[in-house]
C-alpha cells in the first residue's frame, strides 16, 4: 500500500501545477474559475479574490454548480498545494479538461504579496439561521451577506407592510425602515399580522419594531412615526434605501412615493388591495414605467374606495405583501426577473393570476423625456378630484 | 359574446358580476354594449368620448393605449380586463 507521500507524488505527475506568479497571470488574463477547496474556517480568514468555495469533501457533488462548463479553465488551490493536487486529479476524472493546481497554495500566494479578499463571512450562528438560504446557489453566502447589508424602506405597517416586514426581517435584510403614523386598532388585527391584541393603542411602528426584533435580532428597524409627506420625504430618503416597498393606503402617498423614487432612482415594489383583488408590480425608475405612466391621474374619490370603506379579505394582503417581499428580495440580491414592466393581478375568489404588460409613457410628466413635474406638489389636492388635469 | 372583467370598484354599477358578456368587435363596441345595459358605468370609464385617464383597458395582456385605443379589435377568445387604480394597503 503506498504511503500518503508516495500517493501525493504520484498524483503530482498526473496533473498540471502552476506557481503563484503563473496562477496570477492566468487569473488576470484568461478568466478561469478559481476554486478554493479548503475548509470553512480557512476560507473565512482570506482567499483569492473572485474564488468560489467548494470544500474538498464536497468537491464531487458541488463542482458542477460552481463550474458547469467542463471546457473552461479551472485553477484550484488549497493552503499548501497538496489537497488541491488531489482535487485537480478528481476534476480531471470528472471530465474537466483544463485544470491547474496552485503549487504552494494560498500560503505561497500571500508570500508573493498578491491580492487577498478579506471580506468577513457569516459567523456560525448566522450560518445556522440562514442555512436554507446558503443552500440555494442563487443566494449562498455572498447573497446572504448582501441581504444583511441591504436597506429596505416600508411605506405603511398595515395589511401589506405586515407580511412584507416579517418575511424581509426573517430573510435577514439588515435594515428595515417603517413609515406609519397610525396606532394599532382592533379592526387592523384581522390582517395586520405584525401586530397583536396586546398592542392595541400602541404606535404601529413601535409594535412592528418589537415583533421584527423578536423575530430576528440581525435586523435594525428604523421607525418613522409619521405620515410620509412632501415635507419629510427628503429627510427619510436621505437614509439611502436600496428598495421601497409601497404598502400605503391612499393615493396622495402613492403619487408622492412615485415622484420621490423616480428623482432618487430607487425601485418601488408596488402592491395594492381591495376586497378580493390585489395588484403587484415593480416601478424601476427609467428602466420600466413609473406609477404615473400607469395611472397619470388618480380616480375620483368616489371611484376609489379604501379598504376602510369597502373592506378586504384578511388573507389577501398576506398574498400580495408576500409577493412584494419576494420582489424586494430579488432586487436586493440582483437575481431573477423582477416585475418591471409587468403587473400581476390576483383574484382571491377565482384563485387566478393575470399578467399585464406595462410600458413607459414617453410623455410621462415625471419620468418621461420632457418632465413637467420636477418638484413635490400638493398631493392631497392632486388626488382630491378638484385638480386641473396634469 | 366576449367576456369583460369588471374591477371590484365598478361592480356596484354592474350588478356585482366579476365578468360580463358583451357584444362587439372592438373595445369601443364592447364598452358601448356594457354602458347601454349599465348606464351608470359611462361616467366611470369615459371622459370626453375617450377612455378616462384613470382607467386602463387590457386586451390579451396589452394596454389598449399602446394598441389602437378604443378601436382595438377583440378576438372571440380574448380576455378583456378593466384595470382600476386601487390605493388600499
Amino acid at each position: 500500500m503506498p504511503s500518503y507521500r508516495e500517493l501525493l507524488q504520484h498524483v503530482r505527475t498526473e496533473i498540471d501545477e502552476v506557481d503563484a506568479t503563473r496562477a496570477r497571470e492566468l487569473i488576470e488574463s484568461g478568466d478561469p474559475i478559481v476554486v478554493d477547496v479548503r475548509e470553512q474556517a480557512e476560507w473565512d480568514e482570506g482567499r483569492i479574490p473572485g474564488a468560489v468555495h467548494v470544500p474538498r469533501g464536497h468537491l464531487e457533488s458541488r463542482i458542477e454548480r460552481a463550474a458547469p462548463d467542463p471546457t473552461r479553465r479551472i485553477v484550484v488551490y488549497c493552503s499548501a498545494g497538496n489537497r488541491s493536487a488531489f482535487a485537480a486529479k478528481t476534476l480531471g476524472e470528472l471530465g474537466y479538461e483544463d485544470v491547474s493546481s496552485l503549487a504552494g497554495g494560498f500560503t505561497d500566494w500571500k508570500r508573493n504579496g498578491f491580492p487577498v479578499e478579506l471580506q468577513a463571512g457569516l459567523d456560525a450562528p448566522r450560518r445556522s439561521r440562514y442555512s436554507r438560504h446558503l443552500l440555494i446557489p442563487e443566494v449562498g453566502e455572498q447573497g446572504q451577506l448582501k441581504l444583511l447589508d441591504s436597506k429596505v424602506l416600508l411605506i405603511g405597517a398595515g395589511g401589506l407592510g405586515s407580511p412584507a416586514a416579517l418575511y424581509l426581517a426573517a430573510a435577514g435584510v439588515g435594515r428595515l425602515g417603517v413609515v406609519d403614523a397610525d396606532v394599532v386598532d382592533e379592526s387592523n388585527l384581522q390582517r395586520q399580522i405584525v401586530h397583536s391584541t396586546e398592542r392595541i393603542g400602541e404606535p404601529k411602528v413601535d409594535s412592528a419594531k418589537r415583533t421584527i426584533e423578536a423575530l430576528n435580532p440581525d435586523v435594525q428597524v428604523v421607525a418613522y412615526k409619521e405620515r410620509l409627506t412632501s415635507e419629510n420625504v427628503e429627510r427619510i430618503l436621505a437614509d439611502s434605501w436600496d428598495v421601497i416597498v409601497d404598502g400605503a393606503d391612499n393615493f396622495p402617498t402613492r403619487y408622492l412615493v412615485n415622484d420621490a423614487s423616480v428623482w432618487h432612482g430607487i425601485p418601488v415594489v408596488h402592491g395594492s388591495i381591495y376586497r378580493f383583488e390585489g395588484q403587484v408590480t415593480v416601478f424601476k425608475p427609467h428602466e420600466g414605467p413609473c406609477y404615473r405612466c400607469l395611472f397619470p391621474t388618480p380616480p375620483p374619490p368616489e371611484l376609489a374606495p379604501s379598504c376602510a370603506e369597502g373592506g378586504v379579505l384578511g388573507v389577501l394582503p398576506g398574498v400580495i405583501g408576500s409577493l412584494q417581499a419576494n420582489e424586494a428580495l430579488k432586487l436586493a440580491l440582483g437575481i431573477g426577473e423582477p416585475l418591471v414592466g409587468r403587473l400581476l393581478l390576483f383574484d382571491a375568489l377565482s384563485a387566478e393570476f393575470d399578467e399585464m404588460k406595462l410600458r413607459r409613457d414617453p410623455d410621462c410628466p415625471v419620468c418621461g423625456e420632457h418632465p413637467t413635474i420636477t418638484d413635490y406638489v400638493d398631493y392631497v389636492e392632486f388626488c382630491s378630484g378638484t385638480r386641473e388635469p396634469a | 359574446m366576449k367576456q369583460v372583467r369588471i374591477p371590484p370598484t365598478l361592480r356596484e354599477q354592474t350588478g356585482g358580476e366579476r365578468e360580463l358578456p358583451a357584444e362587439g368587435d372592438t373595445v369601443r363596441d364592447l364598452l358601448e354594449d356594457l354602458m347601454g345595459r349599465f348606464p351608470a358605468l359611462r361616467a366611470q370609464i369615459v371622459e370626453d368620448g375617450d377612455l378616462a385617464p384613470f382607467v386602463n383597458v387590457y386586451v390579451e395582456g396589452e394596454d389598449v393605449r399602446t394598441l389602437d385605443g378604443l378601436e382595438t379589435e377583440v378576438r372571440p377568445d380574448a380576455t378583456v380586463i378593466l384595470l382600476p387604480a386601487m390605493a388600499g394597503g
